[in-house]
C-alpha cells in the first residue's frame, strides 16, 4: 500500500520536503546537544524535566484519543465511524513516534537506552511506560494496517485482528494513566501528587485527540475526494464538548482540595502557576490564557449552534488543542518542579535548540502521519472509485 | 518439504520468543546468584548493615564552618564546578533551615538556630523513592550496608529520581563534568563521571570500604557521627539515645538516615 504515498502532487511533495527540512534541522540541533550535553537546554538540577517530557506527556494524550473512534465502532457497533476509525489509529501511531523520539531525546545517555528491556524494573513506572507504549503502538500497526489492506481488497478484516482491536482499546487508557503514574506516585511532590491526575490526563486527551482528529477530518475533506462525513465530525464534535467539560471539571475538584484544606506543600504550585511566587511569574500569563481557552472551547463545543457549524467547530478545536497543551504541557512540568524540594523557586524557560529539536520531532511525526493519511486516504478513494 | 519448512518457522519463531523472554523471566523470578560475583570485603573495611549520620548542627555557626566539609567531600569524588547554576553538581551543601526542613518551620524561632548553616546530602533512605523510580536499577540499595548506590555506567540519564527524590539531593551531569574540574587537584582515587548520568552523595562507600570515615566526617572534627543504626552499641546510636534529632520531610516515609542535633 505505500506505493500510494509516492504519488502525489506538486504541493503534497513541497510539503514532504519541507518536513524533511525542518526534520533535517532538528537532527543537526540534536547532533549539538549529543555532543555538549543536555546543557544547550534550560534544564537544571531543580527543573529537570522539560519542553521534551512535557510534549511527550501531551502527545501521549493525543495517541490515547484515538480510541475515542474505535471505541464507539467497535464495541458500540457505530457504523458512522467506519470511514474513520483507521484516521484515529494511524494519528495514534504518529503521536506514539513522537512519544518515543521525545523520550529518547531526553535521555542524558541515549545510546543505553535499551537498558530498560535488559534490566526490566516492574518496579520503576517508567519500565511499564515503555511497555505500553510500544504495545500499543504495535496493536495500531498492526490493525490499521491490516484493516486497511482487507478494505482495500474489498474483503473483511482477519477474524485473528479482533482480540487485538478489544485489546487496543484498555490499551489506550493504559498509556495515559501510566503516565500520569510517572508523576504521581512521587512523595515530596505536592503538585502531581493526586488520584486525580490519571482522570484528568484522560479527559483533557478525549478532548484534545479528538480535536485534532476533527481538524484532520475537515482538512482531507477540502484537499481530496474523501469525505470522511459531516455525522462522523458531529458525533466527534460531542466527544470533545463532554471530554473538555469533564477535563475542567476535574481540574476544579483538584483545586478545591488544594485550597479549601490549604496545604502549603499542595497550594504552592497552583499560587506559583497563577499568581506567582516570590516575585517569579513567568507561567501566570499562559495559565490564565489556558483556562480561558478552554473556557471558550466549552462555550463553542456545549453550545450546538456554533458546535454544527463547522467553521466554529473548527476554532473550537484549535482553541481546546492550545488551552490543553498549555494546561498539560507546560503547566504540568513548571508546576511540579517550582518550587523544588527545598521550596526555593528556580523557574524554567526551553531554550531555542531545546525548541528546535521538540519542533525536528514533531515533523518526524507529522512526516509519518501525512504518508500514513495519505495512504489511507488513497485506499478510500480508491475504493469509492 | 512444505510442511517441514514451516515446521522448522515455527520452531524458530518459538525459540526466539523464549529467548527474547529470558530477561523478563529473570526478573520475575531471579534465582539467587550467591558467591559468584560478590566482591570480598577488604581487611580494614567498616562493616555496618544500615549507615546512617548524625549532624550536631549546633557545632556549624557560619559558612565558614561547613565549607571545609563541602570541600572535603566534592574534592575527594572530583565533583566538578561550573559557573552557570543550571549546570551545578552538588553532593553536599548547605542551605537555610526553612529550605531544609519546610515542613517544620516555625514563625518566632530561635534566631540562633535559624541563622545556623544546615548541611543536606542524599539520605541514604531506608525506604528509597529514587531506587523505586529508577528503570535500569542503576540506582539500588545496597543490601550490605544500605547506601543508596549508583552504577554510572548503566545509568541511561533519563532523570526520573530526581523528580522522585523528595530531597533535591541529585545532580545531573548537563556537561562533560571534566571540563569543571582542575586537573592538578582532581583526585586520581576516584572516578570522574561523563556527561548525562545522574550523581549524588554516595556516603564514602569507596573509603568505607578502606576503613576511613566519610570524607565530611572527617573533616567535621567531631560534629557529624557517622556509624551503624542497627548496631546498639554504636557511636550513632548512643548520640539518637542522649540527643533530641529530627530527620527532613519524615513524613513522607522514606526513613532518611541522615539525623539532626538542632
Amino acid at each position: 500500500m505505500l506505493e500510494i504515498a509516492l504519488k502525489g502532487s506538486k504541493t503534497y511533495y513541497a510539503w514532504i520536503l519541507a518536513l524533511l527540512a525542518i526534520i533535517g534541522m532538528g537532527f543537526l540541533l540534536y547532533m549539538w546537544q549529543l555532543q555538549y550535553g543536555l546543557g544547550i537546554t534550560g534544564l537544571s538540577r531543580d527543573v529537570s524535566w522539560g519542553f521534551y517530557i512535557a510534549n511527550f506527556t501531551y502527545l501521549v494524550g493525543v495517541a490515547a484519543g484515538g480510541v475515542m473512534v474505535v471505541l464507539p465502532y467497535y464495541l458500540h457497533d457505530y457504523k458512522a465511524y467506519g470511514r474513520i476509525t483507521v484516521l484515529g489509529e494511524f494519528l495514534a501511531i504518529a503521536a506514539l513516534v513522537v512519544c518515543l523520539l521525545l523520550i529518547f531525546v531526553d535521555l542524558g545517555q541515549p545510546m543505553r537506552g535499551l537498558n530498560v528491556m535488559l534490566y526490566p524494573t516492574p518496579n520503576s513506572v517508567l519500565f511499564w511506560d515503555a511497555m505500553v507504549l510500544n504495545g500499543y503502538l504495535l496493536l495500531n500497526l498492526i490493525v490499521g494496517w491490516n484493516v486497511m489492506e482487507a478494505e482495500r481488497n474489498g474483503i473483511h478484516y482477519q477474524k485473528w485482528l479482533k482480540p487485538l482491536i478489544y485489546l487496543s482499546i484498555p490499551f489506550a487508557v493504559s498509556i495515559h494513566t501510566v503516565t500520569a503514574f510517572l508523576y504521581s506516585g512521587l512523595p515530596g511532590r505536592g503538585f502531581w501528587l493526586t488520584a486525580i491526575l490519571a482522570p484528568r490526563f484522560l479527559s483533557s486527551a478525549f478532548a484534545a485527540g479528538p480535536a485534532l482528529l476533527i481538524l484532520l477530518c475537515l482538512f482531507i475533506r477540502n484537499t481530496t475526494k474523501f469525505d470522511p462525513g459531516k455525522k462522523q465530525i458531529q458525533t466527534l464534535g460531542i466527544t470533545v464538548a463532554y471530554a473538555i467539560c469533564i477535563n475542567v471539571f476535574f481540574f476544579l475538584c483538584e483545586i478545591f482540595v488544594v485550597f479549601y484544606s490549604q496545604m502549603p506543600e499542595h497550594m504552592d504550585h497552583f499560587i506559583y502557576l497563577f499568581f506567582g511566587l516570590k516575585g517569579y511569574n513567568s507561567m501566570v500569563p499562559w495559565m490564565w490564557s489556558s483556562m480561558a481557552l478552554m473556557v471558550i472551547g466549552i462555550i463553542l463545543t456545549v453550545n450546538p449552534a456554533t458546535r454544527k457549524n463547522e467553521v466554529t467547530l473548527a476554532v473550537a478545536c484549535v482553541v481546546i488543542i492550545f488551552g490543553t497543551w498549555i494546561d498539560k504541557a507546560l503547566g504540568m512540568i513548571a508546576g511540579g518542579f517550582v518550587p523544588n524540594p527545598l521550596h526555593e523557586v528556580h523557574e524554567y524557560v526551553p531554550t531555542l535548540p531545546e525548541i528546535g529539536i521538540t519542533i525536528g520531532v514533531y515533523a518526524i511525526g507529522a512526516l509519518v502521519l501525512t504518508v500514513l493519511y495519505k495512504m489511507a486516504v488513497g485506499v478510500k478513494e480508491e475504493v469509492r472509485a | 518439504m512444505e510442511s517441514s519448512r514451516r515446521r522448522f518457522m515455527k520452531m524458530a519463531g518459538i525459540a526466539a520468543v523464549g529467548l527474547s523472554a529470558q530477561p523478563v523471566i529473570k526478573a520475575v523470578a531471579a534465582a539467587p546468584t550467591n558467591g559468584t560475583h560478590s566482591l570480598q570485603k577488604g581487611p580494614k573495611a567498616l562493616i555496618g548493615s544500615q549507615w546512617a549520620m548524625v549532624i550536631d548542627t549546633r557545632r556549624f555557626k557560619t559558612e565558614r564552618d561547613v565549607a571545609p566539609l563541602i570541600e572535603a567531600c566534592h574534592k575527594t569524588h572530583n565533583v566538578p564546578h561550573f559557573s552557570d547554576r543550571r549546570h551545578e553538581i552538588k553532593w553536599l551543601w548547605e542551605t537555610h533551615f526553612h529550605n531544609a526542613f519546610p515542613d517544620i518551620v516555625n514563625p518566632h524561632m530561635s534566631e540562633e538556630a535559624e541563622h545556623r548553616p544546615y548541611l543536606v546530602l542524599c539520605n541514604h533512605c531506608e525506604n528509597p523513592p529514587c531506587v523505586r523510580a529508577c528503570p535500569t536499577k542503576a540506582t539500588f540499595k545496597r543490601q550490605s550496608d544500605g547506601i543508596v548506590v549508583m552504577d554510572m555506567h548503566r545509568c541511561i540519564g533519563c532523570r526520573f529520581c530526581m523528580a522522585a527524590c523528595p530531597y533535591g539531593a541529585r545532580s545531573f551531569n548537563f556537561r562533560d563534568p571534566r571540563q569543571g574540574l582542575v586537573e592538578k587537584e582532581m583526585n586520581p582515587q576516584y572516578p570522574t563521571r561523563m556527561k548525562g548520568v545522574v550523581e549524588k552523595c554516595n556516603f564514602c562507600s569507596e573509603r568505607l570500604s578502606e576503613g576511613l570515615m566519610p570524607a565530611c566526617v572527617e573533616a567535621s572534627k567531631g560534629a557529624i557521627v557517622f556509624g551503624d543504626l542497627r548496631d546498639p552499641n554504636s557511636e550513632v546510636r548512643r548520640v539518637l539515645r542522649e540527643n533530641f534529632t529530627i530527620r527532613r520531610k519524615s513524613g513522607l516515609g522514606t526513613e532518611p538516615c541522615v539525623y539532626y542535633i538542632v
